[in-house]
């Protein structure tokens, strides 16, 4: 068994999975039962500032979109920040922090955009012995409409500022959570950069309506008749975030700033990309959310199943390796020439790859009277579509036609040399730019 | 006082009222909301699927799941109707197991195909429950047809006849419509008076008068119709039943599987029907299971089905073979009867032992003898009655691919026309494609 053990930002934990700051880790009781099925890590639910705590709907918080089978996919949630007392949220983590050293303790934090109110908070977070904190710009709904959340992570300028206040009044680790309800997530965190954040967390949840009651004629999850966007998270959302985690690991100014990725992390296999992607570590909400704190021991054991079979003794040894191949697609190879091959052995009929191909594609796989399906090579642009339509895993691949092998589709002989858009006689810009 | 398995001779009450309602439940439950649900879930919208090509009726299966799934069952029932108004009885009665289930990818793929009987099922009991009736009659062609037995083909085509606009007569010769699905088939395939109700509810449309007790060749006659009316549509069934050709046949305790059946199905008092101790059925196919499984679930201490052949010649589907022995009986293969032994009522089948040699089929001398006070014969039927007019293939009315018989104005369809397997389904399918042909006839 590979030792997953992790160290983020100084902060050591058992293995890279933490709670997200949410529902899972708003007291005491659950942390401790997260940690007793063996979570790494925590981040405490946001705390906000001292006084009368905030109040939530009294009716549904959470929508939800399902797959087959009614495997929940999609998750949104209009539930805000902690609804507890400050007091008695930093008297339960410093129990906890005290009882499990060796698990990674941060607090997640959302007060107004003063300094006065952070420099408030700041101390008495210190004092509670948590490894650090997370800056909780992200949250879309309710908070962001008293100038908090993602009201924040959407202004560069207050990332920075905020985040240079808490350099200030806090001694340890200053995560910055982002929000994807923008459309360049490299802005926010060059912010996060230049105020000094020691890491960034993405992504927060994405604005998003689940679904709208058609009896009613309002938006779900209904409050007495209404409904407001939420924030949408779960296994729907991790490309969005796979995506965003990638920009930031590859840009030029945040190259390098530590990341913890949030996301739809479902299995270790979630987690082994967030990280191979130039994640330090991830954290997971909706899988808790749907399962149970069980999960973790399936992340634990296929995570280090994994290791061992790639030869890894440490997350550190695959964390970023896939950012380099992360470009744009302009630079993708041209000459670079698959087909799909349809195995019969696996094959099982359904036609769900001939209905795809010829009705929404390029008419480039052949159905036979008894039900036979065969790529037709000269029709066949390699796009993928059959294969993610096959319900049988394995069953078509795409098989790359060797160097001096003739593309049946165009005619020509595979080079095998590599060549991009940005030298392609078709592009304007090939000629133009010299 | 219930009689015991043990008591000899064919005995009323071996079970009680409350194990002959265990033995005799829906053999397929209805499924939930929920259940459904989940099962429609496996259907993966096969292109051209397999599944539909594979029913006789052609209906599309993954239409109606994928509406089961989006939560419209009824539109579901309503694209099972359309292809066959007997949906709900296909739903129960269909050997889905060698039809659309066999055809199913995931029965490629995992051994474990949809469930598409059962969803069937759900769809249409959706619609049925609410007492919805989806179809409605075209304008009045004035157009008169008759239709001779009330079985499946017969109903078929009379909906699809009346739903074009013309006025339909049925008649049959019992007292009750729904042929076999009324008088034969296993009553826990058709629970709560099913197939009575699929007739109220089909009847629903309108424009078919129903006249009982009127048999062709006795009060009704193939001329007088055809003199009468504008089509004829003939769907007599097999009325007749093939004799066991061996001595002792005629003791008291032997008689015929269907007949039993029907007395089983229209019996208002299951524990007043009288059942053998030791049944013996002899035959291969649906009813011989139909019968030996219910004498089982009566309270018969030992059932034997035998037949002649071997297991994959046998006309009952594994699955039914596979129900008869998990319900106690037992499958003898390769045996025919020699004799049935008994003094005044039979005591004992004689059987012997066949075997094929250079592609010939006979008996190996050898014998064995069961105890048996009850034999039902279940070898098949055959057709009895047709008008002598009608030109016959094999042993049964010629019909064309829409059952056009040899004679002009004059259609046949389900188990007394040639073509297609005796099933309720390819009934249905011959009756409504008649009834279309028909249309087009008299339409011109």
């Amino acid at each position: 068994m590979a030792d997953l053990t992790t160290e983020f930002l100084g902060i050591k934990s058992p293995n890279p999975f933490w709670l997200a700051s949410a529902p899972p880790t708003d007291k005491e009781y659950n942390v401790r039962r997260a940690f007793e099925a063996g979570w790494g890590g925590v981040v405490w639910k946001t705390l906000g500032a001292e006084g009368p705590p905030v109040v939530n709907v009294n009716g549904p918080r959470y929508g939800a979109i399902w797959g087959a089978d009614r495997r929940l996919l999609g998750l949104n949630n209009i539930e805000l920040i902690t609804d507890r007392p400050l007091q008695t949220n930093l008297e339960e983590i410093t129990r906890v922090k005290k009882d499990y050293p060796d698990r990674a303790v941060i607090v997640s934090i959302m007060v107004p955009c003063e300094e006065q109110a952070w420099k408030d908070i700041l101390p008495q977070v210190e004092a509670t012995g948590a490894d650090g904190i997370e800056l909780n710009f992200g949250c879309p709904h309710g908070m962001a409409e008293r100038g908090m959340g993602s009201a924040v992570g959407q202004v560069p300028e207050y990332i920075q500022m905020v985040t240079e206040w808490c350099k200030k009044y806090y001694s340890k680790p200053v995560i910055v959570k982002l929000t994807p309800n923008i459309t360049d997530i490299r802005n926010p965190a060059r912010a996060a950069n230049a105020g000094n954040a020691d890491a960034v967390s993405l992504i927060n949840t994405i604005n998003s309506i689940t679904s709208v009651d058609l009896d009613n004629m309002a938006p779900e999850p209904t409050i007495g008749g209404k409904g407001t966007h939420g924030g949408y998270c779960g296994p729907a959302v991790k490309p969005i975030a796979l995506n965003m985690v990638a920009e930031i690991a590859r840009d030029p100014q945040t190259r390098g700033l530590p990341i913890s990725a949030i996301g739809g992390v479902t299995t270790w296999r979630d987690a082994a990309e967030f990280m191979a992607l130039g994640a330090g570590n991830v954290q997971v909400c909706t899988a808790a959310m749907t399962y149970g704190f069980n999960v973790v021991k399936e992340m634990i054991s296929g995570l280090s199943n994994w290791m061992d079979e790639k030869g890894y003794t440490s997350t550190q040894d695959f964390i970023g390796m896939a950012v380099p191949n992360v470009t744009d697609w302009q630079y993708l190879d041209l000459n670079y020439v698959t087909k799909a091959k349809i195995s019969q052995d696996d094959c099982i009929k359904c036609g769900r790859c001939y209905a795809a191909c010829e009705d929404t594609s390029h008419q480039a796989i052949a159905m036979s009277e008894d039900r036979v399906f065969t790529v037709k090579d000269d029709e066949c642009v390699a796009c993928n579509l059959c294969v993610n339509v096959c319900p049988v895993e394995g069953c078509i691949t795409m098989e790359e036609v060797p160097a001096g092998q003739v593309d049946e589709r165009t005619g020509e002989v595979v080079s095998g040399e590599y060549a991009n858009w940005t030298t392609h006689p078709n592009n304007p810009s090939a000629t133009a730019a010299e | 006082m219930a009689t015991s398995h043990q008591a000899s001779g064919i005995q009323a009450a071996r079970l009680d009222a409350a194990g002959i309602a265990e033995n005799f439940s829906d053999l397929h439950p209805a499924y939930d909301a929920h259940e459904a649900a989940v099962a429609a879930d496996r259907c993966y919208f096969c292109y051209d699927a397999p599944c539909m090509t594979a029913c006789p009726t052609t209906i599309d299966i993954p239409q109606f799941i994928r509406e089961i799934q989006a939560g419209h069952p009824e539109s579901a029932a309503r694209t099972i109707l359309e292809q066959n108004i007997l949906g709900g009885m296909c739903a129960r009665v269909c050997p889905t197991e060698t039809l659309c289930e066999e055809a199913c990818v995931r029965e490629t793929a995992e051994g474990k195909p949809v469930e598409i009987g059962r969803l069937q099922r759900y769809a249409t009991d959706t619609l049925m429950e609410k007492g919805v009736h989806p179809f409605t009659r075209a304008a009045a062609t004035g157009k008169k047809v008759a239709v001779v037995g009330a079985g499946p083909a017969g109903l078929a085509a009379a909906h699809r006849l009346a739903m074009l606009g013309h006025d339909v007569v049925v008649y049959d010769a019992k007292s009750k419509a729904g042929g076999l699905n009324e008088f034969g088939i296993a009553a826990y395939k058709s629970t709560n008076d099913f197939a009575a109700r699929e007739v109220d509810w089909l009847l629903q449309i309108g424009g078919i008068t129903m006249d009982y007790g009127k048999k062709l060749g006795a009060e009704l006659s193939l001329d007088a119709l055809k003199d009468s009316y504008d089509a004829v549509f003939l769907s007599i069934g097999l009325a007749g039943v093939n004799a066991l050709r061996a001595p002792g046949e005629d003791k008291d305790g032997v008689r015929d599987a269907v007949d039993f059946i029907a007395e089983l199905r229209q019996a208002e008092d299951l524990t007043a029907l009288p059942v053998g101790r030791n049944v013996v059925v002899i035959g291969g196919g649906m009813t011989a299971v139909d019968a030996a499984v219910q004498s089982k679930l009566l309270g018969a201490e030992n059932v034997t089905i035998a037949y002649r052949r071997s297991r994959e010649d046998m006309g009952a589907s594994r699955f039914e073979q596979d129900l008869a022995a998990s319900k106690g009986v037992k499958l003898m293969f390769n045996v025919m009867p020699k004799a049935v032994h008994g003094n005044g009522a039979a005591a004992e089948i004689e059987l012997e032992y066949t075997a094929v040699a250079d592609g010939k089929f006979s008996g190996t001398g050898e014998t064995v003898r069961l105890a048996a006070d009850q034999v039902f014969k279940a070898i098949g039927q055959t057709l009895e009655g047709q008008p002598d007019a009608l030109e016959l293939e094999g042993r049964k009315i010629k019909v064309s691919e829409t059952g056009r018989t040899s004679v002009a104005g004059v259609w046949a369809g389900g188990d007394c026309a040639s073509g297609g397997e005796d099933l309720t389904v390819t009934a249905v399918a011959e009756g409504r494609d008649a009834a279309m042909d028909i249309h087009s006839s008299l339409m011109g």
